[in-house]
């Protein structure tokens, strides 16, 4: 290639580039590929750090019995059923209202309530979730007297979450081709019947989508559970409110050694972080095969 | 359909067409044409915007107190202090009970709270554009699906864990090796001493910036790649005729193309930096009442501080200190909403008309 281009430059045709140019362009490209460096090489630090701190003394007990006080013993069954729980609660409340909004705001509002209640979901996004807990703490718990629960917890955990499937809903429903609804109604097909049949079924791989990131996030999610979960060292009841819940991010939290001087708490926060860990690895290789298997069916 | 004589119905729902088949009837009828699932979808959308009105309602209210007792010094002061809380009469203000010697002020929250995050977007910014460009434009395919992969895994990381990584790896190694080795060799001039002096903990402002530049990272390089995907091929092939270099193509065409829509994810960014609230808690350092006097010295942001005396706040009788944590939390909300909205309005933009060619240049 470079004696092409000498041979080419002495000839006389095409002059040869500048070594300044040549040097900025190597430059340039240098410094993206550091910054892709400092990307990829702090994630999988971090990848790998969670996992080191975890598995050389993970021990199956973490998964399989309850924490013993705070943390001075036993594992993290507890936790992960709690955390569980709350995500089953967390797509029930959450899916039902998002998927209403968003089914709602792309095929029946029309004229200025749109943008308003768009405008809603939108703004609760943005709205950070501390504040939520904050609410959800002195009105659900404190003023209400529900005390910490699952109602609660799954109460803010759906408000935070709302926005990201409403939002995956309303899209993937905008971008299902209109030749589809003509189709139905060519064929004498009611609106009720087309929307149910046709139009949702070909936008559920966004839907699903949407809710993996609400699960991510009802997974992940920490500071509002505090407040709402509250904390047990037993395994969750079904109910509602007066029966404090563990969840993994609790245990991550308050094991840390920045919070817990024991060292097998602090071994329970590692174990936790690996479990969240592999929770997120697993929902995002599902999203990822889900927008294949879509992709193929789309073509 | 026969020319029947027509059936007579009795009203009131006597007679061979009782109420209850009426009403099963109208309900199907309901669900054939999509009506029961408009209504259902309007009461389900209209929820977000109750909760939205919900919340902030209950934050005034909740604020209201602390907002009479303090008036506006309350985002100027530096002070934060519970009082006596075991006093026998409570000190009243502007009609309002407060534990005697209490005093709270938002202004070392507000800075570090703009403060943390504006380390976060100096880091995070030009290193997710450059690895953005460096994935559209020079990854091959396959590698490129590998680094949005961990683009999606950091995006989705929970910041608990970042948070502990943070504390236990990060915290150390910027109190161990970088801090000291930056405080030594920096000039000694004027701008420049925010980063000399005590290297502290580990725990303080730059490892709170860090562990937010990790979060913030994946939300702009994953909008800024798929912008730059979008950046249309001719202006591109345009100027590489021109006898412009790829890196200038670059710089100069594609990245001024999709401008205004990384100003919007970059802001989008800044607004989740703003809000987080229990990673910067594990790293922050909790000082309160005070400014960091450097780089490494601990603070606390908004968030942090809503989470860490929260539990606390209960305590206070007079509902004081509860109602300044609603005030916090309203100024926070206030921000972070500003920020979103600013957001969207850029990208939008960016995504309904495309820029002139070279608009930036």
């Amino acid at each position: 290639m470079a004696a092409h281009r000498q041979t080419a430059g002495s000839l006389g045709q095409i002059p040869s580039v500048p070594i300044r140019r040549r040097v900025g362009n190597a430059l340039f490209w240098g410094a993206c590929f550091l910054a892709l460096l400092l990307v990829v090489g702090p994630t999988l630090w971090l990848i790998i750090t969670t996992i080191g701190k975890a598995l050389p003394h993970f021990h199956w007990t973490a998964v399989s019995s309850d924490t013993v006080g705070a943390g001075t013993a036993g594992g993290l069954l507890n936790a992960i059923l709690g955390t569980l729980v709350l995500t089953v609660g967390v797509l029930i409340v959450s899916g039902t209202i998002s998927i209403l909004t968003g089914l709602y705001l792309s095929e029946f509002s029309r004229g200025r309530s749109r943008p308003l209640l768009r405008g809603a979901y939108e703004v609760l996004a943005g709205i950070p979730s501390i504040v939520l807990g904050y609410v959800g703490y002195v009105v659900l718990v404190v003023q209400f007297h529900w005390g910490y629960g699952l109602l609660p917890a799954v109460l803010v955990l759906s408000v935070i979450t709302i926005p990201y499937i409403a939002k995956a809903t309303e899209s993937s429903l905008a971008q299902v081709p209109s030749s589809y609804r003509e189709g139905a109604e060519a064929l004498g097909i009611s609106q009720g019947w087309a929307l149910r049949k046709i139009v949702i079924k070909s936008a559920i791989p966004g839907i699903i989508t949407g809710m993996l990131v609400a699960l991510a996030i009802a997974v992940g999610e920490t500071a509002p559970l505090l407040f709402t979960a509250g904390w047990s060292t037993t395994n969750p009841s079904f109910a509602l409110t007066h029966s404090p819940l563990g969840f993994l991010t609790y245990a991550v939290w308050e094991f840390s050694p920045s919070n817990s001087p024991i060292n097998s708490a602090n071994q329970l926060s590692y174990d936790a972080g690996l479990i969240l860990l592999v929770f997120v690895l697993l929902l995002i290789l599902i999203g990822r095969l889900i927008a294949a298997r879509s992709r193929r069916y789309a073509e | 359909m026969t020319a029947s004589a027509p059936v007579v119905r009795p009203e009131g729902g006597a007679g061979q067409d009782p109420l209850p088949r009426r009403a099963v009837a109208a309900l199907r009828a309901g669900i054939r044409n999509g009506q029961a699932l408009r209504w259902t979808g309007a009461v389900g959308a209209v929820i977000p915007a109750l909760a939205l009105a919900f919340v902030l309602v209950v934050l005034v209210i909740k604020g209201w107190p602390a907002f009479r007792i303090d008036g506006w010094s309350f985002f100027s002061s530096k002070a934060w202090s519970q009082g006596n809380q075991y006093a026998l009469k409570p000190e009243i203000k502007n009609g309002y009970e407060l534990p005697p010697g209490a005093a709270y002020g938002a202004l070392p929250l507000i800075v570090g709270t703009l403060a943390t995050s504006l380390i976060a977007l100096i880091i995070a910014v030009p290193v997710s554009v450059g690895t953005a460009l460096a994935i559209v434009e020079r990854l091959p395919r396959r590698l490129a699906y590998a680094v949005g992969l961990f683009l999606e895994v950091l995006a989705g990381m929970p910041s608990v864990i970042i948070g502990l990584f943070g504390a236990v790896t990060l915290g150390p190694i910027v109190a161990h090796d970088i801090a000291p080795y930056v405080a030594r060799n920096v000039p000694d001039v004027p701008v420049l001493s925010y980063f000399a002096g005590k290297t502290g903990s580990g725990y303080g402002l730059l490892t709170s910036g860090l562990v937010l530049s990790l979060m913030v990272i994946p939300i702009i390089a994953a909008t800024t790649r798929d912008l730059v995907r979008q950046v249309p091929i001719l202006p591109r092939e345009g100027a590489l005729a021109l006898g412009m270099s790829d890196a200038q193509t670059a710089r100069r065409v594609t990245l001024p193309w999709v401008g205004a829509g990384i100003v919007g994810s970059v802001v989008l960014g800044l607004g989740r930096a703003l809000g987080e609230t229990i990673a910067v808690a594990m790293v922050c350092g909790a000082s309160f009442g005070s400014f960091p006097s450097n780089l490494y010295d601990t603070m606390i942001t908004a968030a942090a501080a809503i989470v860490l005396t929260l539990e606390a706040a209960l305590t206070d009788a007079t509902g004081y200190a509860l109602s300044v944590l609603a005030e916090i939390g309203l100024v926070l909300m206030v921000i972070t909403l500003l920020t979103n909205i600013g957001a969207r309005l850029l990208v939008r933009r960016v995504s309904s008309t495309a820029l002139p060619v070279g608009a930036g240049i």
